[in-house]
């Protein structure tokens, strides 16, 4: 049992050890949907949510694998489980919420596979938090997760009208503003 | 993850095997070219030994799975195919895990997580979904190494650098002498980020230059 509190568990998740980019998880989304304020708020949104969903499902898998003593199925049924479960949500977003789902919908599927989801079901299971401990903690990755997608985007907002050479424009330049994020969210180390 | 599939389309002038296996290690090199597969690129790039064992666990998984994949092309149902080849590929990243786990547990604690995350590398599921799905065994296999070794070459160019820079060593053997100053910003998360950046921006610049000529 871990006894960690829950706000240091939070500030740890979202600041000290941001998913993105201390961890490098969920890079794909990060690089690939941080071009405008507005689908890097959706994005944001979504990954939470999933994050949330998917740490409920892997506190019951893990306690159902312990239970039958098969350690070795905790990565296939993680990914087909916490898959499968995101599907159905979104099917009932759709049929409940339509708004939420015009909101959230395209990026549901999208995510499911994405490493900061699985990576955090199997960061919660190897911390060894208890169900509230967790859920604390998909909220802390998915709020980190968003606060680090829409700083990117915003710059990258501003950075459309700067003049950059051509061999620097896309990717590169990119991974270098990254990489000055990251610099500044080691600042927060210390604090969790 | 479009750009590996729309790239492919172009298969119809049915080049050889020699070509889909060249095509992998340079001109469309997962990680420089078709950035692919970033996490574990920038996670576990921090020592050259790290880099390495992760590329080469990445592309057993990637051989495995495309080979598995072509063989039961014609079995699969196309509206199960992405949940069957995640299905291939998380068995072979658990018999990744454990082997690693067996062979060096030191090893196995410094890529941590990031050895199951390989299941949800994107650069596997889209050639599994992009090119094994749709061709035999044979080219499945040469398209596996090349794109396999092309990310192992990635890593290694990017673990090198930053253990050179931020250790002084390479291989955990030393380079350069004792006075000099580690670059310790290399070894932090912030240092694989620039290292990936000025490496993307040596192949842009590699490629303008190809363009003007």
């Amino acid at each position: 049992m871990n006894t960690e509190t829950y706000w240091s568990i939070f500030i740890n998740a979202s600041l000290v050890n941001n998913f993105v980019l201390a961890y490098f998880l969920g890079i794909c989304p990060f690089l690939g949907v941080s071009g405008k304020m507005e689908t890097a708020t959706k994005m944001g949104g979504a990954v939470t949510f999933v994050m949330l969903i998917s740490s409920l499902c892997a506190f019951g898998i893990h306690a159902l694998l312990v239970a039958i003593n098969a350690p070795f199925l905790q990565l296939i049924s993680y990914i087909v489980v916490i898959a499968s479960t995101v599907q159905l949500v979104e099917m009932f977003i759709k049929k409940m919420s339509p708004a939420l789902f015009r909101a959230l919908g395209i990026f549901l599927p999208l995510i499911t596979t994405n490493c900061a989801i699985l990576g955090l079901a199997l960061f919660q299971t190897s911390k060894a938090y208890s169900l509230s401990q967790s859920l604390i903690y998909a909220l802390g990755a998915g709020t980190g997760f968003t606060l680090a997608l829409i700083l990117m985007a915003g710059i990258r907002e501003q950075l459309e009208f700067a003049e950059v050479p051509n061999v620097v424009k896309g990717t590169a330049l990119t991974l270098l503003v990254a990489g000055i994020l990251s610099l500044t969210f080691m600042g927060f180390s210390g604090l969790g | 993850m479009s750009t590996g599939i729309t790239k492919n389309t172009e298969l119809k002038n049915t080049p050889s095997s020699t070509d889909e296996f060249i095509k992998g290690l340079w001109r469309e090199n997962p990680v420089f070219v078709q950035v692919l597969g970033m996490c574990p690129v920038l996670a576990v790039s921090n020592t050259a030994q790290n880099a390495l064992a992760m590329g080469l666990a990445t592309a057993f998984v990637l051989l495995m799975s495309n080979i598995l994949v072509a063989s039961l092309r014609n079995f699969i149902p196309k509206q199960v195919r992405i949940a069957s080849f995640i299905l291939i590929i998380a068995t072979f990243v658990t018999i990744v895990d454990y082997a690693i786990q067996a062979i060096s547990v030191d090893l196995h604690k410094n890529l941590g997580a990031f050895i199951s995350l390989i299941v949800v590398n994107c650069l596997i599921l889209s050639r599994a979904e992009a090119f094994a799905s749709k061709n035999n065994i044979g080219k499945s296999i040469m398209d596996a190494l090349g794109m396999g070794l092309g990310f192992v070459f990635a890593l290694f160019c990017l673990g090198a650098v930053r253990e050179l820079l931020g250790n002084g060593t390479l291989f955990n053997i030393e380079v350069f002498p004792g006075s000099f100053q580690e670059w310790i910003i290399m070894i932090l998360p912030a240092g694989g980020f620039f290292t990936l950046a000025l490496w993307l921006l040596l192949f842009n610049f590699f490629k303008s230059k190809k363009a003007q000529v």
